[in-house]
């Protein structure tokens, strides 16, 4: 009884030493505060529908074309300069036959045009968020946001912050092709 | 001087009613009811900014706590209750935006813990302080000395009283061993002994 006293201490401390250590080495659940979970994962997709950016832009959708394919969905903005960093890779699945459709998020339509003129247009159709009333009815909290979709509509998955090629290996494309086999 | 310190009162009742009042909900946001723009900004010091981690929407100047606030009122207007309304945001972002943390199952350890930890604490002491006391009048009567311990006083005896001028009498190893003795007895009065080591006797006093 007595060691067992004098060890409880110790065995705390390595306890919390542990649990710290973990913490900060698992980049799965990394204490960043701004990732936060959201609550819609595993709910079907909230009901929004968005004009296009502009008529040469292919685009305008609503939740319901979003069904009966597993779809990606990707809040972006022109000003957002993580968005250019996973514009690259956003544009990869894309070509490798991933449904994306793009959330153009509380942008000018010239801006964003200028931009997908310069960086390529990657997606399905855009959706024109000017006033981020959408972004606000699927918890976007700061873009870029990545949302996956299954062919029932129901979010399996959401990214927040740039998809860089370890984020792509580790979960995006895990998840992708788990969606897509069941 | 009279100027500036009317100056300096004013400035000061500008400071103090502006420190109450929110300054982040901008004039065009405010509802033209003021009943439901009172509830708007009650409900509004009640949700988390989620961008700036510890700021209300209600005191907040980012973007996204523009919008909630706009939602918020949107929602009243709609004829919402503010229960309702707080669910309709919760269910977008999450309970991280109740800056009040609801109390529910995976909140337990949030809300238990404290007084959990004051429970275990608090147990903890007064069973030290039981244990230590009892141990202490435990002492009153130590266990006699096993025939090793004598033979190690004896011993200790012997080699004081072989230092010592001869005795032939054997009066000055009696007293030696009364001494020691007398050193390996607990304290007689348990309360002004705090100072003279362990309770249990077997650090007692030295002999003198």
């Amino acid at each position: 009884m007595r060691r067992f006293i004098v060890i409880l201490p110790v065995a705390l401390f390595a306890a919390l030493l542990g649990i710290m250590a973990s913490l900060l080495t698992d980049g799965e659940r990394n204490n960043d505060p701004s990732r936060l979970p959201s609550p819609l994962v595993g709910k079907p997709a909230p009901a929004i529908s968005l004009p296009a950016v502009a008529d040469n832009i292919p685009g305008g959708f609503s939740t319901e074309d979003l069904n009966g394919h597993v779809t990606m969905v990707n809040v972006f903005a022109s000003w957002c300069i993580p968005c250019l960093a996973e514009h690259p890779l956003i544009t990869q699945l894309a070509a490798d036959g991933v449904r994306v459709y793009g959330i153009n998020h509380r942008d000018k339509a010239s801006d964003a045009i200028t931009w997908l003129r310069r960086h390529g247009n990657p997606y399905k159709a855009i959706g024109f968020d000017a006033d981020a009333r959408a972004s606000l009815e699927w918890g976007v909290t700061g873009i870029p946001e990545t949302f996956i979709i299954d062919a029932n509509g129901t979010i399996t998955y959401k990214h927040t912050g740039p998809i860089t090629p370890d984020v792509l290996e580790r979960k995006i494309l895990p998840k992708l092709r788990e969606v897509e086999g069941g | 001087m009279k100027q500036i310190s009317a100056f300096l009162a004013i400035m000061i009742v500008a400071l103090l009613a502006g420190g109450t009042a929110s300054l982040a909900v901008e004039p065009d946001e405010v509802l033209d009811n003021p009943v439901l723009e009172g509830r708007a900004r009650e409900i509004s010091t009640e949700l988390r900014c989620v961008v700036c981690q510890n700021q209300s929407i209600d005191d907040s100047n980012a973007d996204i706590a523009r919008d909630l606030r706009l939602l918020v009122r949107e929602r009243l207007v709609a004829g919402d209750d503010d229960e309702q309304v707080v669910e309709y945001i919760v269910a977008r972002y999450g309970d991280f935006v109740l800056l009040r943390p609801p109390f529910q199952p995976n909140t337990l350890a949030l809300w238990l813990g404290p007084p959990l930890m004051a429970v275990i604490i608090a147990t903890l002491s007064v069973l030290f302080y039981q244990t230590y006391r009892q141990r202490r009048l435990a002492g009153g009567s130590p266990e006699p000395l096993s025939p090793t311990d004598r033979a190690e006083l004896d011993a200790l005896v012997e080699r004081i009283a072989s230092t010592s001028p001869p005795d032939p009498t054997g009066t000055r190893r009696s007293q030696f061993r009364a001494e020691i003795e007398d050193g390996l007895k607990p304290p007689a009065d348990l309360d002004d002994t705090e100072s003279q080591g362990d309770a249990d006797g077997s650090n007692g006093q030295q002999p003198t």
